[in-house]
């Protein structure tokens, strides 16, 4: 049998009893609907989560102090513990050839108060610095003045959360804000960014990285942002800083480096498992629509039964029949999975377009998978039916029909 | 061209064991025509069902053009009935979504015949049976006299040696039926090698040689004097 001809054979049997056939399509398209919708939300989520840490960049390095790595069997158990990373450190660090920027970073917790509201709030200590490299911009004033890192001055920088909670639509700049024991002017609002999963600096007050450590009474930093000259510097700035933080802490390099790339790996594969994992929840659904495909075809092959015989007579081998009934089932299938990719992709770029900042994707592999599950599982549970009625002996095929008309 | 050898056939119906055909001897040479004549229950449609391949003897032997037809496996059946064999059934079995030109196409569909070849062929049968203007008319709109046509179209369309009947007017009134039997017998006149299966008398007695069976067995074979 020609394919055109089989395609037109069985396109008039669908035809024929289109409710049938629009309930088992609706089946798959929704299976297959669902694993593209499920795994582009998941992809979604994964690249949200992957673009909002970009914004740090890639060429920057995150020194913590102590040393997190567990490499090395049992850390060292000397006492004093670890040293502090010190604005000291961060001054040698900008020394270095192929840095290019170092913001350091001291973060708290204090009451502030301000507009005649009290609220505890997270005072972050940072420099200029810190705003290009974390690509951080103000909607109104100005950015931290540009003054030595160990100069505490009585300026402070508002998210817009803290400017909305504390003074409404009053004007803030060049208002005054008390922050535990000290107080500052406002100089700037920064930029809404919405949430932002590193910090979310909507809701922080940013000071002068001195003042804060006076206002903490710390020396030691949080962590320090380091930014190199090129990308390709990564590596070889990394060994450099180590080595001079082995230099400057007593031969102790009693420091963690992170980079962008190494944290998000680690998100990259959670979230990667949790799109899989989702995916394969909805492609349950297939294997539903798949035991429905099989009750169909096996309902085609008992009423056909006459027709089976029919075409046995005319000379159809088991063969021919067998393939028949797979290829209805297949083509049902198909049109049922274009139908699955139309409306998941349709349902996405609504969702795109409701919620613009959601970036929509459906990885390839679940695109893909979807398809090929509901081919397979269409061709599986058709595939025993379809021998059934392979082999029914064609006499008494011809009989199913011949003696009811008797 | 066909020689049965002591054939027989069984089947178990309940508890007990029916012996449909009892050691049939049978020769038909090319071109002839035969009526197969006896009470119901007698073995008739099992004859022709063994004839058309389609049913296996459980012991026997079935030659036709000197091959061994028991030795066959479906498959080569299968191509055998499509070429060598043409079936018309009391029912018709037309397939009821396909128009009257796609079911006489059924058999040249199946073995993969170009549309443009088959185009031709149907509608030359189509003009010769008188069903031109029926051609794209669904089986349900036909008379049952059009519908045996259609059905017989559809098992000569191949031009097959022989072309077993099964009752093929034992659903028309007499003048369909009458109708029925002459294209049938025009047929046969062309050298097509006719076996019908009837109850009725006066048919089966058209036929130059005839065939009555009881309980299985051959009971008479009547062949008019070669004219
Ligand atoms: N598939 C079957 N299973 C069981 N018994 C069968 C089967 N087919 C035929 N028989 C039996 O074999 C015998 C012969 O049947 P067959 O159909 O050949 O008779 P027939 O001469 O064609 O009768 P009718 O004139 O009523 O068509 C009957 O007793 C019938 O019950
Ligand atoms: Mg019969």
């Amino acid at each position: 049998m020609r394919s055109p001809d089989l395609l037109r054979f069985n396109l008039r049997l669908l035809t024929g009893q289109w409710f049938r056939t629009l309930m088992t399509l609706l089946a798959t398209a929704v299976g297959v609907a669902a694993v593209l919708l499920l795994t582009g939300m998941g992809e979604g989520a994964r690249r949200f989560v992957l673009e909002e840490f970009n914004l740090l960049g890639n060429d920057v390095l995150i020194v913590l102090p102590g040393r997190k790595e567990t490499t090395g069997g049992i850390p060292p158990l000397t006492g004093e513990g670890t040293r502090d990373l010190t604005l000291g450190d961060a001054e040698a660090l900008l020394g270095l050839p192929g840095v290019r920027a170092v913001a350091p970073l001291v973060v708290g917790l204090t009451q502030v108060e301000g507009g005649g509201r009290n609220r505890e709030l997270v005072v972050v200590g940072t420099s200029v610095e810190l705003f290009h490299i974390r690509q951080l911009y103000v909607s109104q004033g100005r950015l931290l003045p540009e003054t030595p890192l160990d100069q505490a001055e009585p300026v402070c920088m508002i998210g817009p959360e803290v400017r909305r909670s504390l003074f409404d639509q009053q004007p803030v700049l060049g208002r005054w804000l008390r922050t535990g024991d000290r107080r500052c002017r406002i100089i700037g609002v920064l930029e809404d960014r919405g949430v932002s999963l590193g910090t979310d600096m909507n809701d922080t007050v940013i000071i002068p990285v001195a003042s804060a450590q006076q206002l903490f009474n710390t020396e030691g930093l949080f962590r320090l942002f380091v930014q190199v000259q090129h990308l390709e510097l990564l590596d070889s700035v990394k060994e450099e800083v180590l080595e001079l933080i082995q230099r400057r802490h007593q031969g102790e390099r009693d420091v963690t480096l992170i980079t962008q790339d190494s944290l998000l790996g680690v998100f990259d594969d959670v979230l990667k498992l949790l799109t899989l994992a989702v995916g394969a929840i909805a492609a349950i659904s297939l294997v539903v629509a798949g035991i429905l495909i099989m009750n169909i075809t096996l309902i085609s092959v008992s009423q056909r039964t006459s027709e089976i015989g029919l075409l046995k007579a005319l000379g159809a081998s088991e063969r021919q029949v067998h393939r028949l009934f797979l290829s209805e089932a297949l083509i049902m299938t198909l049109i049922g999975a274009f139908t699955g990719v139309v409306a998941g992709y349709a349902l996405l770029w609504t969702g795109h377009w409701l919620w613009p900042q959601f970036p929509v994707s459906v990885p390839l592999w679940a695109l893909i998978g979807a398809v090929l599950l509901a081919i397979g599982v269409a061709l599986l549970f058709a595939w025993l039916p379809a021998r059934k009625a392979a082999r029914v002996p064609p006499v008494l095929a011809l009989k199913g029909i011949s003696d009811a008309h008797r | 061209m066909i020689r049965l050898e002591q054939l027989c056939k069984r089947y178990q119906l309940g508890d007990e064991p029916v012996q449909a055909l009892d050691h049939v001897d049978l020769n038909i040479t090319a071109g002839e025509y035969l009526s197969v004549m006896g009470p119901s229950g007698s073995g008739k449609s099992t004859l022709l069902n063994m004839l058309g391949l389609l049913d296996t003897p459980d012991s026997g032997h079935y030659w036709l053009n000197d091959t061994d037809m028991t030795t066959l496996d479906e498959e080569a059946r299968a191509a055998e009935r499509n070429c060598r064999i043409g079936f018309v059934f009391q029912a018709y079995h037309l397939i009821d979504r396909l128009s009257a030109r796609e079911n006489i196409e059924l058999p040249l569909v199946l073995t993969g015949t170009p549309p443009a070849q088959r185009h031709l062929k149907v509608n030359e049968l189509l003009q010769r049976l008188g069903l031109d203007r029926h051609a794209d008319h669904r089986p349900n709109q036909l008379s049952g006299g059009q519908r045996q046509r259609v059905a017989i179209a559809r098992a000569v369309i191949r031009k097959p040696a022989l072309l077993l009947a099964d009752e093929p007017t034992g659903n028309l009134d007499s003048h369909s039926g009458q109708d029925v039997i002459e294209l049938l017998e025009e047929l046969n006149s062309e050298g097509i090698t006719l076996v019908m299966v009837t109850h009725d008398a006066n048919m089966g007695r058209r036929a130059r040689r005839r065939l009555w069976m009881q309980d299985g067995k051959l009971l008479k074979d009547e062949q008019d004097a070669q004219p």
